[in-house]
């Protein structure tokens, strides 16, 4: 017998002894987390079988006939699979290109607001529309714009913007800006609000403009909250969110608004197509996670070797 | 000696560049407020007037059929009702379940850490997705049950690690008096340790509360039983599917005046449905702004 066999014994037996002393650790305080993650995480990963099956809900997921990547094929090789892809991917990318400076701009803004109830009041007007919900806010947008709505009125117009697919990517990203830009900055403000005053205060005496002062005094402050942010949202890029986008989904509007998202649940729950919906649920998912880490790489790269 | 303001100190070129930033920034906060005064007003105005003119002030227009109509219906009292309950009891579960799991987490000593660690991240990125997760739940029999909504996001990673940070910032003292009291975890962690945490457990209540409250998806695909559904399936068929709810328009004589009544309805419908969370949350302001920088001192 080794030593090293020896010592995991003996560091196998500490445990037995840790677990003894601290069950209470794992039966009241872990356990309900552990099982909710396993039945309603891991249980429905095993799911993913069926992806690669002929599902049968009779037969059940291990009795179906089993297919392969057949399902994985006919959605790469369909026609509308680059038309959904391109879809899901502009509207992130640029939802996130638009959308990630304007928080960042606000907490900046607001953080040169001297006056403490000025800046209260501005902030929960800012908040506000964060607790209005995706379908009354969808609701306001449909309201707005309709075709005898006070946009039209406004203009003397008979345009109907939800039935254009060109105006779909810019309806979905301004009304994000507009309902989240300003929960967003909560985040920046507090890591503002961290960034020494001296260091400020001196900034100022030396004479340094705006501009300087942002770079040696904020910025540093906020840099690995900007960082984790980005890495965050770049990363759950495929993941758009369903809600949003089948909200303001109209017949119409479905060329440039039919995300992987809700093609996924329309095929899967409307038609019935479960596997095939499986495999392309799959298929965002794993893309969602290479892109994750190949961003949290990139980051990493640039910021001296610290990703997440 | 007069103090000078702090606006003064500035350099001309900066003064240009803040004004130009507080325009912008004015800019957002009006346009955050116009559509909603919009949405305020015209809920008051006379259907036909508002479709023909838009919203006047002339207050002989002004009617409040709409929110007869809206709080007469009883499906939107079901849907407050149901979206109470679903939010009440999802927040309670969650948060006490997020906040036990987070303590054993915290402790650098627990045995298994790591291990139970990278199980629960890998589900932040991956998972089942809709349709395994669907047959799981109707194959729990849960399908029109409010734990189908409740259970499956119960159990929040995310949450968890901000609470953990917060465990980790509480001095250890707190821990070993209670050691030497010889109080074992689950006094500790209720009596002692959980009542220096309310800003957290109020940060995260508030947001399980708000998610539970404006969400929508699980339930459209859960719960088909109208008796069931919450608050927002009942506005997601008036704002969105345009089809009111039963009797809120149908005594109307033609088909256009049904349409003008149908359009003022959902206003009514958005200032009744949000003005709740609206009013309260003012009142929590403190307690986000103190919880997010607890949770972000470590990211």
């Amino acid at each position: 017998m080794s030593t090293s066999t020896k010592t995991k014994d003996a560091g196998f037996h500490n445990s037995l002894i840790y677990v003894r002393q601290h069950w209470r650790l794992y039966v009241f305080f872990l356990l309900p987390a552990l099982a909710l993650t396993i039945i309603f995480k891991y249980i429905p990963m095993g799911g993913i079988l069926i992806a690669f099956e002929k599902y049968n809900p009779i037969r059940g997921i291990l009795g179906s006939e089993v297919v392969g990547f057949r399902h994985f094929r006919r959605f790469l090789s369909s026609p509308d699979f680059l038309s959904y892809l391109a879809n899901t991917l502009k509207l992130s990318v640029y939802g996130m290109l638009w959308g990630f400076p304007v928080p960042i701009l606000l907490a900046f803004l607001l953080n040169r607001i001297n006056r403490v109830g000025v800046k209260k009041k501005i902030q929960l007007v800012l908040y506000m529309p964060n607790f209005i919900s995706v379908i009354v806010l969808c609701g306001i947008v449909r309201i707005l714009l309709s075709v005898t709505g006070p946009v039209n009125l406004l203009f003397g117009s008979q345009i109907n913007f939800m039935t254009m697919p060109e105006a779909f990517r810019s309806i979905y990203i301004a009304s994000g800006i507009w309902q989240g830009a300003g929960w967003g900055s909560i985040i920046y403000t507090a890591a503002l609000s961290n960034a020494s005053k001296e260091l400020k205060e001196a900034a100022v005496i030396d004479g340094a403009n705006i501009f300087q002062q942002i770079k040696a005094v904020e910025w540093p402050a906020i840099k690995s909250t900007v960082i984790i942010q980005f890495i965050m949202q770049a990363g759950n890029i495929m993941s758009i969110g369903f809600e949003k986008a089948y909200a303001l989904q109209t017949d119409l509007n479905l060329k440039s608004s039919e995300i992987i998202a809700t093609y996924v649940y329309k095929k899967g729950l409307i038609d019935g197509d479960y596997s095939f919906s499986t495999a392309v649920g799959l298929f965002n998912t794993v893309i969602n996670v290479i892109l994750l880490l190949a961003v949290n790489k990139i980051v990493a790269k640039m910021n001296d070797g610290q990703g997440l | 000696m007069k103090k000078k303001s702090k606006f003064a100190r500035y350099s001309m070129q900066d003064k240009v560049l803040l004004i130009l930033g507080f325009v912008l920034l004015g800019l957002f906060v009006v346009a955050i407020i116009v559509p909603m005064i919009y949405i305020i007003v015209a809920s008051f105005i006379d259907p036909v007037t508002l479709q023909n003119n838009g919203i006047t002030f002339d207050f002989s227009k002004w009617t409040l059929t709409a929110y007869e109509r809206v709080l007469s219906n009883k499906q939107i009292w079901v849907g407050f009702k149901n979206a109470v309950v679903y939010s009440v009891v999802f927040t309670v579960v969650s948060v006490l379940v997020t906040m036990l799991a987070a303590y054993p987490m915290s402790r650098a000593d627990f045995r298994g850490r790591k291990f139970f660690n990278v199980l629960f991240v890998i589900t932040m990125f991956f998972g089942g997705g809709l349709i395994p997760t669907y047959l799981l739940i109707s194959k729990m029999n849960l399908l029109n049950s409010m734990w189908a909504v409740i259970l499956p996001g119960a159990f929040s990673v995310w949450n968890m690690i901000i609470a953990r940070t917060y465990y980790q910032g509480i001095p250890g003292e707190l821990r070993e008096a209670a050691d030497v009291d010889g109080a074992n975890e689950l006094v500790f962690f209720f009596k002692i340790l959980l009542p220096v945490c309310t800003p957290i457990i109020a940060t995260l209540a508030l947001w399980q509360f708000v998610g539970m409250w404006n969400s929508y998806f699980d339930a459209m695909i859960y719960l088909d039983d109208a008796a069931k559904q919450p608050l927002q399936l009942v506005l997601r068929s008036i704002l969105i599917q345009n089809q009111p709810e039963q009797g809120m328009i149908s005594d109307m004589q033609s088909t256009a005046a049904r349409a003008q009544l149908a359009e003022l309805l959902k206003y009514a419908t958005i200032i009744i449905s949000s003005l709740p969370l609206l009013v309260m949350y003012p009142f929590f302001q403190k307690y986000f702004d103190n919880g997010i920088m607890a949770g972000s001192v470590k990211g």
